[in-house]
């Protein structure tokens, strides 16, 4: 069957079978950041947005997503950019395969909540799984980024105040 | 491995209905747990442009769209001002964000699973099922029907000043319950009633009723025992996160807990 979707923000068109997950499509789409790390649902890495919202690709059948908006990594790759150099930064991470969920679920954490604590970041990011460090760093990656963001915002509102 | 030859959006219930009497025909809800399994499914039917997917609220009901996610019912308003933060805290335990935004409310309601946190939520409270040919039915009926070939279209849940606690024990974070336990109580006809509720035992949930009127300053022992013998009247069994030995003691910890903070709470 023929599907049509917004693949970030880009109308495009796949030939899948009723049974295709999300995932490979994307995947052969060109979006190799996607992956499936786990093969029981449960890992986070594949993690994409549907429109707007986080969702792991390995189980959204590709059939049901005509019609809607799907977001990779791929499509938000200047944000990305930006956190993963505070990841790096931190050295939170070590083969980084799990990144690139990881970081889509942080950007959809960062739209759905207003400055989270660390319970709330905990929370939020509890179905990302990485299995070479113990997350400490990634932590203090999220809140160095969101405080230089907040620093951010503060110059630009005082920018617009004195001009 | 799962394989589909068709998919079908279905556009009204009828039709949903009507090609779900094929044997080879699947429902699917958020596809979490039917993926992992081993089918050969003819034809799968979406259920997502039903308009299955709200949480209504009226004077007297909470209805619950089948196709609601379990982040829904995490963040319902008209649920926590009902039941408190109960309601939220069946489900935030389950996997991460990502899931609990696929995970459909009837997938885990119509599964029956034995490890389901929502049904143990659901089924303490006053809850029904609406079902396409099968009518409206109480949601404990439902529980110990076997799977047929109808379709579930809502859960809903009749409003009642009632209390409500959930809790559960898991070995890690985001894994399958060892054991959950939902404790409801108010007055239902002019008498105290207690509900009990445990799943994961590793069974699906089942239900206890009593009608025990437990006064506000009752003794640490007397919880404790009406928390035993409440642990009591249900079975468990042994799998590889846990004995029925340690899931018993743990449902009655969990169960006293829970009427604990009902009393301190005040009825």
């Amino acid at each position: 069957m023929e599907i049509q979707f917004i693949l970030n923000q880009k109308q495009v068109t796949a030939e899948i079978g009723a049974d295709a997950v999300l995932l490979n499509v994307l995947r052969d789409l060109g979006c190799k950041s996607v992956k499936c790390g786990c093969e029981t649902t449960n890992c986070g890495l594949c993690t994409v947005w549907i429109d707007g919202k986080s969702r792991l690709s390995c189980s959204v059948l590709a059939a049901s997503i005509a019609g809607h908006e799907v977001t990779t990594l791929e499509g938000v790759a200047e944000e990305a950019e930006e956190f993963g150099s505070f990841l790096a930064g931190e050295g939170a991470e070590q083969c980084g395969f799990c990144s690139p969920g990881f970081i889509m679920n942080v950007l959809a954490m960062f739209r759905e909540l207003d400055s989270p604590g660390i319970d709330e970041i905990k929370e939020y990011l509890a179905g990302n799984l990485c299995r070479c460090t113990g997350y400490m760093g990634q932590l203090r990656a999220i809140q160095k980024y969101m405080q230089a963001k907040k620093t951010q915002k503060m110059a630009q509102r005082r920018g617009e105040a004195t001009a | 491995m799962l394989t589909i030859s068709n998919y079908v959006k279905a556009k009204t219930p009828e039709e949903a209905y009507e090609l779900n009497q094929a044997r080879s025909s699947r429902v699917m809800g958020g596809m979490m747990w039917m993926r992992l399994g081993n089918a050969r499914v003819k034809t799968v039917i979406d259920l997502s442009e039903l308009g299955l997917d709200q949480i209504e609220e009226s004077d007297n009901v909470i209805k619950i769209g089948a196709m609601c996610t379990l982040r829904q019912l995490e963040e319902c308003e008209a649920l926590k001002e009902m039941y408190g933060d109960g309601i939220a805290e069946s489900v935030r335990h389950i996997v991460g964000v990502q899931f609990r935004n696929q995970a459909t409310v009837g997938g885990s309601i119509y599964g029956r699973f034995g490890f389901s946190d929502v049904l143990t939520a659901f089924l303490a409270l006053d809850t029904f099922v609406e079902l396409y040919d099968g009518g409206t039915i109480r949601l404990s009926e439902f529980v110990n029907r076997k799977p047929d070939k109808d379709i579930l279209l809502s859960l809903i849940v009749r409003k009642s000043k009632r209390k409500f606690r959930y809790e559960s024990i898991r070995q890690t974070k985001t894994d399958f319950p060892v054991i959950a336990c939902s404790v409801v109580t108010g007055m239902v006809h002019g008498k105290e009633t207690w509900y009990f509720c445990v799943g994961a035992r590793p069974m699906k949930a089942a239900l206890l009723e009593k009608q025990w009127e437990i006064p506000k300053d009752v003794s640490e022992e007397m919880l404790a025992e009406y928390a035993r013998q409440a642990a009591s009247e249900f079975t468990y069994g042994t799998n590889m996160r846990g004995s029925a030995e340690y899931r018993r003691h743990l449902a009655e910890v969990l169960i006293r807990r829970e009427m604990s903070s009902i009393l301190a709470e005040g009825r």
